[in-house]
């Protein structure tokens, strides 16, 4: 196959509009007659609302209307639903806004809809609400226990789902059998997403047709027009447009349905007029699907040799409040399943709880559990390493699956696609220098200073999902994709494609597919995505699943675009059609044998649409149509190393080198990947050192703004280096896996296992993250005064 | 009562009157349509929404519109002249943005940075923009772009 842009760092068409600030984000959207929302939300986490007094509000001056959760249940709306029912869930009724009780810090209590937002903004003030504050629980574990408070009357002991996979009792037995019993407690703690666009939303409604227009900060519009129409704001589907246009950064928080893509088409179809809504930073805090938080005890049977026989994980998942759209996915089928990591583990056994607290939902973010089992996996992996004093990377080595047992199927479901694991670290070896790093840390160690290497190596399943396969684990939908090729007469390419893209690039690797794959040039190609009015549906992007599921379907329609322009280069060159040769180099076609008798492809584009000569039972037109499932997912794998120094005196880390090496696959542009591979490290290492979403004992968000939750800044990074390996997927065209993810996967735990290689020397066990220069000088203070 | 701003943005002079608590951020956005200044939080903390005030730059979601009466501001808009700023080229070229939102932002602070020190380190690069958050490139990027601006600007200066 001929590849001219594929492999090639392609410069980025959308960035001329971001550069001079064209960005088409849903709060740069005006038209005329526009109001503005503001939203009421819950100061306390847990309170009963005995009444809501709008009167006040309603009466101020340039105030169109004010909407209660009671207006939108009369009005018809249903509560949002849960979209991965695992079995015997219980599903708490989440609504729009709340009518009984406020359950989170940021529960929405009633809407004002004004003339400007600063009307919108005075008016929430004149809302009066009686609340009758109520107990808050926010511990994971603690909220399952009888004296913990009942936040839902349906979820008894606030435990909304259990979910277990493995053989216990074989597990149970090979810890007992193993020379050692590695176990940690640990807490992979809250986090809070922080794409830098605040979610948003404006709705415009025809009221003569009927037909209403929203534009929402989605990853995925398609799934969110389903959710609207079949279940909370009731338009139907066909009357209900959907627009995601460019969407500033999701990383999983823009997945999901959100209650305000309900109040405000509810709005504007109640007040006739256009509103939007846009979130303040505050509100983005208090109402964004949140990240992580699990408790999990864990254990890994080690025999002398470092061999692996065993692991036993147990988690209870905090779900927030409520259970948010794909809430029960992530810490199930994204989380058990992966235990296995890179190895082979004869016996495994992950069992976990999803519970309830007054706290935000949490769902997918970044990594979206996959980060939280390689976090267990890695750190077991390096504390056995620690006792049984042997190299992070030897004992990694002897329990790897080999190159030669591909497709591996592991005691947690999954069956692994490909890789090359000891060719992943012999490269990370070379990247980082890392018998060289050896010698210096033993020098530093010499002479006093805390100098730790974190080593990791991680497994990701991407590209969500075999649809039979998701909906046997609990889906709601399926996870195809589509692509839908328009052929214009002039030869030019319109390409609508069901994924969206927040700052993954697909207008350029898309168009490096779709030139790739018809022989034309890429600025024949358009991109077209973000609008269920154009394209004919899709399960949007999450999961690191574009380039494989996404990119695939392309691929699909671009053979079929190909078999039929050789059905009519056939015909009117009056030749056989197995002669017919696709020319992916010039594009258009020829015989074989005889380059010269050829048409091009705008010969081939136009003649399909004149329908003069075309073969009698051929429709006229060029335009073909995509659905592709994925046979499995895919499986990209990372190795990680983070060199930390940190300050005995103060306890803070110096990152002073990281070096990745990922093996995401073939590559359809390398600066692309290079870019989320980096982007991706950084966001994993805010959650070792700096980021945490914290609550108070009565559910308050402490971290509730930029001033109180570190987001990683530029001068908190060193160089990161980055190679790769490339095994490609054996099961999509294009033989690539994710590389959105792994990252972050890998990020957290290398950052966190050095620092704990760091101080490894003084005797500290484990510490939570973040891992904050005051966590780190007390663990030092409290061992020095031990001594 | 409404008070009266005038400024002149990206070199045209403007006159309206404006509540008095306007911020200068809603003021270039709402009143004078120009979307290009993004809002990332509400807090000063994140500089998506950081403009020039007198050839300095300032975040505009902290500055009143009234404060920045008689002044001259520069916006993402207001740069280049018609073609791209090396700034902006150097983001393109070194892919320097993912998602786009802190994208103008970023890049004022940018040309700022290289206002007060032409030849900056990477250090000094990363250190100049702390008062500006990124979620999706991790800063590389962004540093390489500054670096590599700087370099475009001493050449076209020499």
């Amino acid at each position: 196959m001929s590849k001219r842009f594929i492999g090639q760092s392609v410069k980025r068409f959308e960035d001329p509009r971001f550069i001079k600030g064209q960005g088409r984000y849903v709060a740069n959207i005006d038209m005329p007659g526009m109001t503005y929302m503001a939203i009421l939300r819950s100061p306390y986490a847990h309170a009963k609302i005995n009444n809501i007094d709008t009167s006040a509000a309603e009466a101020m001056d340039g105030v169109v209307g004010v909407l209660t959760g009671q207006d939108l249940v009369d009005g018809g709306c249903g509560p949002l639903p849960c979209g991965w029912n695992v079995p015997d869930i219980k599903v708490p009724t989440r609504l729009a806004m709340t009518t009984d009780k406020a359950r989170h810090v940021g529960d929405s209590i009633a809407a004002v809809v004004a003339e400007t937002p600063y009307i919108a903004a005075d008016a929430l003030e004149a809302i009066v609400v009686d609340y009758e504050i109520l107990d808050a629980s926010v511990n994971a574990r603690n909220t399952t226990e009888d004296s913990a408070v009942q936040i839902h009357d349906d979820v008894p002991n606030n435990i909304s789902y259990t979910w277990a996979l493995g053989d216990q009792d074989g597990t149970k037995a090979a810890l007992e059998a193993a020379d050692h019993v590695i176990e940690l407690d640990l807490i992979n703690q809250r986090l809070i997403p922080n794409a830098m666009e605040p979610r948003a939303a404006v709705a415009q409604w025809d009221a003569t047709r009927g037909d209403m227009t929203l534009w929402t900060t989605s990853q995925n519009p398609h799934p969110i027009r389903l959710l609207l129409s079949a279940f909370t704001l009731g338009i139907p589907e066909h009357k209900l447009r959907v627009i995601s246009p460019d969407v500033g950064g999701g990383f999983g928080s823009k997945i999901f349905h959100y209650p305000e893509e309900i109040i405000v088409p509810f709005a504007a179809r109640a007040f006739n007029r256009p509103v939007k809504w846009v979130a303040t930073r505050s509100e983005s805090f208090m109402t964004d699907s949140q990240g992580r938080d699990h408790v999990t005890n864990c254990k890994l049977g080690v025999n002398n040799d470092g061999t692996f026989t065993s692991l036993y994980v147990s988690t209870w998942s905090d779900q927030g409040a409520y259970i948010s759209t794909f809430a029960p996915l992530i810490p199930t089928a994204f989380y058990i399943c992966l235990l296995s990591g890179l190895y082979k583990i004869p016996n495994i056994w992950g069992e976990m709880w999803g519970t309830l607290t007054n706290t935000v939902p949490v769902d997918a973010y970044r990594g979206a559990g996959r980060p939280e089992a390689s976090y267990l996996v890695e750190r077991l992996v390096n504390e056995a390493a620690r006792q049984l004093n042997m190299d992070a990377i030897e004992i990694r080595r002897k329990n790897f699956i080999a190159e030669d047992e591909f497709p591996y199927q592991t005691p947690v479901a999954l069956a692994y696609d490909s890789g090359n694991y000891s060719g992943l670290f012999d490269k990370l070896e070379s990247l980082s220098g890392y018998s060289d790093l050896k010698t210096m840390q033993a020098e530093a160690r010499a002479n006093g200073k805390l100098i730790g290497i974190g080593v990791c190596g991680c497994i990701e399943a991407s590209g969500p999902a075999p649809s039979k396969v998701a909906g046997a684990l609990g889906s709601a939908v399926g996870f195809w994709e589509s692509s839908k090729m328009r052929v214009h007469p002039s030869g030019k390419v319109s390409l609508y494609t069901g994924s969206h893209s927040h700052g993954q690039g697909h207008e350029t690797a898309f168009a490096q597919i779709v030139a790739d794959e018809l022989g034309i040039p890429m600025a024949d190609v358009e991109i077209i995505h973000g609008d269920t009015g154009e394209i004919p549906f899709g399960m949007g992007t999450y999961g690191s699943r574009s380039a494989s599921v996404g990119g695939s379907a392309i691929v699909k329609s671009a053979e079929k675009v190909r078999a039929k322009m050789m059905k009519i280069a056939a015909h009117q060159l009056e030749a056989a059609e197995e002669d017919m040769v696709f020319d992916r180099d010039e594009g258009g076609v020829y015989v074989k044998g005889s380059p010269d008798k050829r048409l091009s492809f705008f010969e081939l584009s136009l003649g399909a649409y004149t329908a003069h000569n075309l073969p009698d039972d051929m429709e006229p037109g060029m335009e073909e149509t995509s659905f592709y499932d994925p046979a499995n997912f895919t499986y990209p794998n990372s190795a990680h190393i983070a060199v930390v120094e940190i300050d005995a005196n103060t306890g803070e880390v110096d990152l002073q080198g990281y070096y990745a090496v990922d093996d995401v696959g073939n590559v359809i542009n390398p600066m692309l990947v290079e870019g989320q591979i980096v982007g991706g490290i950084a966001q994993g290492i805010g959650q070792a050192l700096y980021e945490n979403g914290v609550y108070s004992d009565d559910g308050a968000l402490l971290s509730g703004s930029f001033m109180d939750y570190a987001m990683p800044k530029a001068m908190h990074f060193p160089a990161i280096h980055v190679d790769r390996q490339e095994t490609p997927s054996p099961h999509n065209p294009l033989g690539v896996k994710g590389a959105g993810e792994m990252g972050t996967i890998a990020s957290t735990v290398a950052t966190a296992n050095a620092v704990m290689d760091a101080l490894a020397p003084l005797g500290i066990g484990h510490l939570e993250m973040p891992l904050t220069a005051s966590k780190i000088h007390s663990a030092i203070a409290a061992h020095a005064g031990q001594l | 009562m409404d008070v009266s701003v005038s400024m002149t943005v990206n070199g045209v002079e403007h006159s309206h009157a404006v509540e008095p608590r306007t911020l200068l951020v809603h003021y270039l956005r709402d009143t004078l349509g120009l979307t290009g200044t993004n809002i990332g939080c509400d807090t000063s903390q994140c500089g998506a929404c950081t403009v020039h005030i007198d050839g300095d730059a300032a975040k505009s979601c902290t500055v009143l519109a009234v404060q920045a009466d008689g002044c001259a501001v520069t916006t993402i808009e207001g740069i280049g002249n018609g073609s791209l700023h090396p700034m902006q080229q150097a983001f393109w070229d070194e892919h320097g943005l993912q998602c786009g939102y802190c994208t103008p932002g970023m890049i004022m602070a940018s040309i700022d940075l290289l206002n007060r020190n032409a030849d900056p380190s990477r250090a000094e690069i990363r250190h100049g923009l702390e008062g500006n958050i990124c979620r999706c490139t991790g800063y590389q990027n962004i540093v390489n772009a500054v670096a590599s601006a700087a370099k475009e600007m001493a050449g076209a200066d020499a």
